[in-house]
């Protein structure tokens, strides 16, 4: 499992090799993976379904905890079949979609790694392998949104989307933190039998409000749920993969996975009421504003999220099976929109549905897959959406705060009949209208998915009890025990039945005057655009004005005011620990030779001269006098190593200093004589402090030294005679190989330093800044 | 300006600097054993190159050193990774040393040894892309004006 997992990320990055081979196919070849994973879950649905939960096991770092191991019950098992039965359509969908894109290479790295990403977020058991794959799939989402690389609105949304999900992923890091310290375990499985500890801790409030904060921002959830319309700057293709059928879905399939350790207190479930009703009533009236499809079909989506939301916070076993079963519903018809909206998107070249009309007779496939799945959108008779929307006002109905809830869905389903009648109607029927392109019916690569989907909802609907099994079984995870399902499609004449006829006959009314609906909620319009968007950018822009007043504090590009700031900061730290929580030892035997005397005053010597003297070569040699004492210090103190790097670094630092000096100006004296004061006021005090600090070190010995145990195992283990060179390349390596690394980057900094000059970057600066104020 | 080729620099140079390339790669093996290593090799190996660049000038350091500084960095740097790879293989945590010896000539290999000759690399390229840009930016203003 988790070869196949990890075995994706190394297919994407091989496939710009299999574009080489197998070119215009190369999305039917890679499909194999998530078609293979396919049936691979399928085979496992009955031993799930029968209530085993399937544990792969496989460590990480033991050292800390982590492992990778995955689990397989009912509620990872639906989103795995979904991600990867999805997958597979979305890659050959998308071979139509972006025939001949010169990106496509691209898109198929980031989507494999996507898809890997996502199975891993839903499958893995331990609190950091989720939270790396979950950051895992915002940065592929992003990469993703911004596709379109050229296009500055693309760009625009994909930074918005990436702040937004990756800023609540910082609340969800401390949330996991939390959680893992209340429960005093790192893995899901016993966190989730630690419920009644985990409800009860004092934490316990914190950590729900932080992991709400890491779901919602994923999730779209009000007041979050603008970055995910701007996310449909995407291609199509991965609008109706990760914008809507995995990846918003991650920070609901968190809480629900969560749900047995943290879920039925009123905190939990006042929160996942209020911002779900919250969110299912925005998306759905805001769905309605909008003419471009793709924008109509994401608040859609935004409404169905947070029904999700709702269902998890009312928690009943009803609600838990409606869950599972919108979850799916809203997987298949909502993938079909998506593609059908390509299709549309692709032939007609507009996204504008009050521009579309009367494609039924040029594109009849796709009118009809648009029409099933419009059908199950708006819950009508006998799709699984209307199965989906029965338990959903069953549950409203059984649920807590029935009188806010229920009116609240009811609100929302006649929204969503409309806006689904809308998307299945509008552009097929009704008189031809001019349109960018003369639309022909879509490829057979861009149908296949949509037929599947369709025919899954169609067939779903009609046979309800196909979903049973795997519907219960995602209940019973939510739950944390056995819960039975019965879906049917008719449930004789009650309740949920008589809301479902109502929200029909006002949705369709809603239908018949969504032009004049439209034109009457335009005054709206301000109110709408001071949303909780208008605050993301004021963050934004605030962001960069702090940044910007902080960067000409600190940054300012003088090296004298940055050493002023670094030994400042040197000083106070240290020095309070030092004067604060010890006290000072200065007991010093003094066993100074003569030679030791003497290396010390030519030290001091070089160093005052330097200070003083005014012509620049005579001030670095002077510096130079001090290093090579230092050298001989180390010398005389047995640490050949150390001496010998030294001359070496004082050697190179000459050469550098020839090659710097030709381009200094002409020596000046910039700092008046109070400044001058202040530094040497700043240099007294960083070097009384060290030296304090080094007498302490030397008088007092707080830990046992380290230095013995190198010395003893420095042969035996390290097979060396140089402790030093042991240290740093066996005992110490991976300090070394970070430290590799910075030198790395130093010298990439320097080069790109030297070589490019300041106005380019002042140029870039401003594009890039471009990005995130909103103009 | 700098300027390079005086009679005595070019032949110093010539005769001098293989003999510290020669001493940097001693430096480098015996590392472990008595002081040296590669940090401190890399650094005689780049006042080597810096030699060579002060008699000879940019471009013809460039050509007699084929590879461009930064792929000793890249080199160095995969060089410092792989040397982590064979503990992995055996199971045991992350940069443990393995240490094999060839019987022939009595020579111990191992991944340390890899790990010094990655820290080498890297020391060299980082010197000698700050000493080429310097020198180079000199000439290119020099050409300019």
């Amino acid at each position: 499992m988790q070869l196949a997992v990890l075995g994706g990320f190394v297919l994407a990055a091989f496939a710009p090799l299999l574009h080489r081979w197998f070119g215009e196919r190369t999305g039917w070849v890679l499909a194999l993976l998530p078609g293979a994973l396919l049936l691979w879950l399928l085979g496992q649905l009955p031993a799930v379904v029968a209530g085993e939960i399937l544990v792969f096991e496989q460590a990480w770092v033991p050292g800390l905890e982590i492992t990778l191991t995955f689990l397989l019950d009912g509620l990872s098992l639906l989103f795995a079949l979904l991600i990867s039965g999805i997958g597979v359509l979305v890659l050959i969908y998308a071979s139509g979609y972006l025939k001949g894109h010169p990106d496509l290479v691209r898109f198929h790295v980031v989507i494999l790694a996507f898809m890997m990403s996502m199975l891993g977020l839903v499958l893995a058991d331990n609190l950091v392998s989720l939270f790396v794959f979950w950051e895992l799939t915002s940065i592929t989402s992003y990469l993703l949104i911004g596709f379109n690389h050229t296009d500055l609105e693309a760009r625009k949304s994909a930074l918005q989307g990436l702040f937004v999900t990756v800023g609540g992923g910082l609340a969800l890091l401390a949330g996991l933190i939390l959680l893992a310290l209340a429960g005093d375990s790192w893995s899901l499985q016993d966190l989730n039998d630690r419920g009644e500890l985990l409800r009860g801790h004092d934490l316990y409030l914190p950590i729900l409000l932080c992991l709400l904060a890491g779901a919602f921002t994923k999730s779209a959830q009000f007041p979050f749920h603008f970055w995910l319309p701007n996310a449909m700057a995407a291609p199509t293709p991965v609008s109706a993969y990760l914008h809507s059928a995995t990846m918003v879905k991650a920070g609901v399939y968190l809480l629900a996975r969560l749900s047995p350790a943290l879920g039925g207190t009123p905190a939990w479930e006042a929160w996942l009421c209020l911002i779900g009703a919250l969110t299912m009533l925005t998306g759905a009236f805001l769905a309605l504003r909008h003419t471009n499809i793709k924008k109509l079909l994401a608040y859609s989506t935004v409404m169905a999220l947070g029904t999700l939301t709702l269902l998890l916070g009312i928690g009943s076993e009803e609600a838990m099976v409606a869950f599972a079963t919108f979850l799916l519903a809203h997987s298949l018809y909502k993938g079909v929109l998506f593609m059908v909206a390509g299709i549309l998107d692709h032939e007609t070249g507009t996204k504008d549905i009050a521009l579309m009309g009367g494609l039924r007779r040029v594109m009849p496939i796709t009118a009809l897959c648009a029409a099933v799945a419009a059908l199950s959108l708006g819950g009508v008779i006998p799709l699984f959406g209307f199965v989906a929307k029965e338990l959903l006002f069953a549950a409203a109905w059984e649920g807590g705060w029935r009188g806010v809830l229920l009116p609240a869905t009811l609100i929302a389903a006649i929204l969503t009949l409309a806006a689904a009648a809308i998307v299945g109607i509008r552009p097929f029927y009704r008189a031809r209208r001019e349109l960018p392109r003369s639309p022909q019916e879509g490829p057979g690569t861009m149908l296949l998915g949509p037929l599947v989907l369709a025919g899954l909802s169609l067939l779903l609907g009609l046979w309800p009890g196909a979903a049973e099994a795997l519907v219960a079984a995602t209940a019973s995870s939510l739950r944390g025990e056995t819960v039975t399902a019965s879906l049917t499609l008719w449930h004789g004449i009650n309740g949920p039945l008589l809301l479902s006829l109502v929200s029909l006959a006002l949705g369709l009314l809603l239908f018949r005057h969504w032009d004049g609906w439209r034109a009457a909620l335009r005054p709206l319009d301000p109110l709408i655009e001071r949303g909780p968007e208008a605050a993301y950018f004021r963050l934004m822009n605030t962001l960069v004005e702090v940044a910007e007043w902080q960067t000409r504090l600190l940054q300012n590009g003088y090296m004298r005011n940055y050493l002023v700031m670094m030994l400042l900061v040197l000083v106070g730290l240290t020095g309070v620990t030092l004067f604060a929580r010890h006290e000072l030892h200065l007991a010093v035997a003094l066993d100074v030779q003569l030679h030791e005397a003497l290396v010390v005053g030519l030290m001091v010597a070089g160093a005052v001269m330097a200070c003083v003297l005014r012509a620049r070569l005579a001030a670095v040699a002077s510096v130079g006098v001090m290093g090579f004492c230092i050298a001989l210090t180390f010398v005389l103190f047995s640490a050949p190593d150390l001496g010998i790097t030294q001359l070496l670094v004082e050697t190179l630092t000459v050469i550098l200093l020839i090659l710097v000096l030709f381009r200094l100006p002409r020596f000046a004296r910039l700092s008046s004589p109070l400044e001058r004061v202040r530094d040497l006021v700043v240099a007294a005090a960083t070097g009384g402090l060290i030296t304090l600090l080094i007498l302490q070190v030397v008088s007092v010995d707080p830990f046992p030294s380290i230095s013995d145990y190198m010395v003893a195992n420095s042969q035996p283990l390290g097979h060396g005679h140089n402790i030093v060179n042991v240290i740093l390349v066996d005992f110490r390596a991976l300090d070394t190989l970070g430290e590799m690394f910075v030198l790395a980057l130093a010298a990439i900094g320097v080069f790109a330093m030297l070589r490019f000059h300041a106005g380019e970057y002042a140029e870039r600066d401003r594009q890039a800044r471009g990005e995130v104020v909103d103009d | 300006m700098i300027r390079s080729g005086t009679l005595i620099l070019h032949v110093a140079a010539r005769l001098l600097m293989p003999l510290q390339l020669l001493f940097s790669v001693f430096l480098l093996l015996r590392g472990h054993d008595e002081p040296g290593g590669g940090f401190i090799a890399g650094l005689v190996a780049s006042g080597a190159f810096a030699l060579y660049l002060f008699a000879f000038g940019p471009r013809a350091t460039r050509q007699m050193l084929r590879v461009a500084p930064q792929d000793l960095i890249g080199l160095g740097l995969c060089l410092g990774v792989i040397s982590a790879l064979p503990a992995w293989w055996q199971g045991q945590p992350f940069l443990t040393a393995q240490w094999w010896t060839i019987p022939w000539i009595d020579f111990k290999f191992s991944t340390p040894l890899i790990f010094d000759i990655g820290v080498y690399l890297v020391v060299l390229g980082s010197v000698l892309i700050a000493v080429l840009a310097l020198m180079e930016g000199d000439s290119e203003e020099a050409s300019h004006d």
